[in-house]
């Protein structure tokens, strides 16, 4: 078990890459903590898997360097790293047994054999897979081939870090939600640190303590869930992270006070630097309907069970609004008020507010 | 719900039409002849089994069955690990797997006399440019036409030159089906490149080579073009395979009757030995 640190991480998988928009890694300076449960979150395409695949050393990163408890492994090779990775789809060796399965990474490494039939059924019986043992991994559900891949990584006492590419893609929506809590469980049992790659949400923020959020090869945020929700640092996570996302709205900045649509609204606290473009960004969970504020008309309401999300628009600027009981109609001229300490101003996407204590 | 009912029958009895003019109509002429005698003008004379009896005794066609199991079993193990081989070391991507596969097709696109002339002339002795160059430039006495090791070296050689391409194309359709994480998976695993081949590589090859090993062997069984191109069976029969023999005694000497045994035979051992190998290799995925 390590920490692991990556300093100066730039990746291109151009051979010369010239300017940033060549990188699919740019500029990346991250400390994972030593048994930490990490989800690494982010739409398709913006480089969680290369990250994942450079800590693995499937991948050499172009620039920077990766240390394993201050050890430099830039250039070691996956084995040598003593890392466990779960792909997205399940990896298992058809022709072998289950126990055979997990005993493979013990028996490369040339591992007594006594210590590798305590191993496994240690394994095994972490994973509840002691019956299956002796079956073909081939015969096995994908949710169990998902385990048996997951086991060959932990069935190593010396792993450093366990990494998950998006591993419930091919899982019945049914078992994911058993999968989720065995990880977490696991997690909390075997202390290595865990990093999960997802570019779901839910996935995310239920597995890990913190969450690295990432954009176009950056990262923009870490970290807890409540964080992320509550006080996102870029309009990205804003809108990335809830359901339905942030409200992200045009707004001036006109001598201290900030207007959207011409009305003054309160945000949370002193606005910090100036120029650029500005923006309020509040969660659907804090606009109320309201008799005075910011005038709207409703486009539609959805009653999605224990809440309504009442769709509105101020000029052309669509807002919505999460309330617990929807008593308006669509079409309806109506008010909006936004909680202030929950309205945030975001200049060129970042934070540009303070909270006021 | 009851959907159980006949109607389906009407629906393959096209297909059974078909199958019966094209392959069961002419096999019943076939077991026709080869329970008769005829000395033409279509009057038949009952055999029974004579026939049959006389070919399973016949030292000329143990012979001729014993050189073609020999041929099949030398082309089988020379195609099926070399085509592998030559799988594995083919590039995954860029600009050369196409280069490699057409390349790699060529040869079975060459019909089947024309392989056989080519060869002949290749490999003739002083005038061909492998003949030439065994003999006047290396020194070493090879003649197809006079030796039969000559002559069996020269089908076997040719016959993996038309059709390793095979092999080694349904490999690589296998090799290319494995996805990236495998063999990241075996990385992290800490795998050699043997235990990556053994349990990664073969394991996912294994359909497309029982089809290769089958197809190869249905097809040297009944090689005939090539080597009556090449050899015409000989030197003296030392390269007579059974199909060869077979038009011998069916066209060469007009018997009929035994010709017709011989077939049933033939067919026989060629349906008997492919299950053999189908049963073998997918004995495994049953259990």
């Amino acid at each position: 078990m390590a920490k692991i640190t990556l300093s100066d991480l730039r990746h291109s998988y151009l051979p010369n890459p010239s300017g940033p928009e060549d990188y699919a890694l740019k500029e990346i300076d991250l400390d994972w903590e030593d048994g930490g449960a990490y989800a690494l979150l982010g739409p398709s395409g913006c480089g969680k898997s290369t990250l994942l695949n450079i800590i693995s050393g499937l991948l050499q990163p172009s620039e920077g360097r990766i240390l394993f408890d201050g050890k430099d492994v830039t250039d070691l090779p996956p084995d040598q790293r003593n890392i466990a990775q779960v792909f997205q789809f399940p990896v298992i060796y058809d022709t072998m047994t289950v126990r055979d399965n997990l005993a493979f990474p013990l028996r490369n490494r040339g591992v007594a054999e006594t210590r590798i039939n305590e191993r496994v059924s240690e394994i095994a019986t972490m994973l509840e897979v002691e019956e299956m043992l002796d079956i073909r991994a081939s015969h096995l559900t994908p949710d169990n081939k998902q385990k048996i891949s997951m086991g060959r990584g932990l069935v190593r006492d010396d792993v450093n870090v366990v990494m998950f590419d998006e591993p419930l893609t091919v899982i019945d929506p049914h078992l994911k939600w058993k999968l989720r809590s065995k990880l977490k469980e696991l997690h909390q049992r075997v202390r290595a640190t865990m990093i999960y790659v997802t570019h779901d949400q839910t996935e995310a923020l239920t597995f890990a303590d913190q969450v690295v959020v990432m954009q176009d090869g950056e990262i923009v945020q870490i970290g807890t869930p409540v964080e992320l929700f509550e006080r996102p640092q870029h309009t990205f996570v804003g809108h990335f992270i809830g359901s339905p996302g942030m409200n992200i709205l045009p707004a001036e900045q006109d001598q201290g006070i900030i207007r959207f649509h011409g009305e003054a609204v309160a945000i949370e606290g002193a606005v910090t630097g100036e120029g650029g473009k500005t923006e309020l960004g509040v969660r659907p969970e804090f606009v109320t309907l309201a008799e005075a504020g910011i005038p709207a008309r409703v486009r539609k309401v959805s009653d999605v069970g224990r809440h309504a999300v009442i769709e509105t628009v101020v000029g052309d600027t669509p807002v919505r609004a999460v309330v617990d009981d929807a008593d308006v109609e669509q079409g309806a001229e109506v008010h909006l008020a936004f909680r202030p300490d929950q309205t945030r101003l975001y200049r060129d996407g970042w934070i540009s507010s303070e909270v006021s204590s | 719900m009851k959907t159980e009912n006949q109607r389906a029958w009407f629906f393959v009895l096209p297909v059974l039409l078909l199958v019966a003019f094209n392959a069961l109509v002419p096999i019943m002429t076939v077991v026709n002849y080869s329970v008769q005698e005829t000395f033409g003008n279509n009057v038949f004379f009952w055999q029974g089994l004579d026939w049959f009896e006389q070919i399973l005794r016949s030292d000329r066609f143990h012979a001729a069955l014993g050189r073609q199991f020999l041929f099949t079993f030398l082309i089988l193990i020379i195609e099926i690990p070399l085509g592998i081989i030559v799988a594995l070391a083919m590039p995954r991507k860029g600009m050369w797997v196409p280069v490699c596969l057409v390349t790699m097709a060529l040869p079975m696109l060459i019909p089947w006399n024309v392989v056989g002339s080519m060869w002949n002339i290749f490999t003739l002795p002083n005038i061909g440019l492998l003949g030439y160059f065994m003999n006047d430039v290396l020194g070493v006495n090879y003649d197809m036409t006079q030796q039969p090791i000559s002559a069996w070296i020269t089908i076997v050689v040719m016959d993996v030159w038309h059709w390793t391409s095979l092999v080694v194309l349904l490999s690589y359709a296998g090799l290319v089906s494995i996805p990236d994480a495998y063999y990241q998976a075996a990385k992290i695993d800490g795998a050699s490149p043997w235990k990556v081949f053994r349990y990664i590589q073969l394991p996912k090859m294994k359909t497309v080579l029982t089809i290769a090993v089958l197809l190869r062997f249905m097809d040297s069984f009944n090689i005939y073009t090539e080597p009556f191109v090449l050899t015409g069976g000989g030197p003296g029969n030392s390269t007579t395979l059974l199909s060869i023999d077979l038009v011998k005694i069916a066209l060469g000497q007009f018997d009929l009757g035994p010709a017709a045994a011989m077939s049933l035979i033939y067919f026989a051992i060629t349906l008997l030995v492919s299950w053999l190998f189908y049963t073998l290799m997918t004995k495994d995925d049953a259990q």
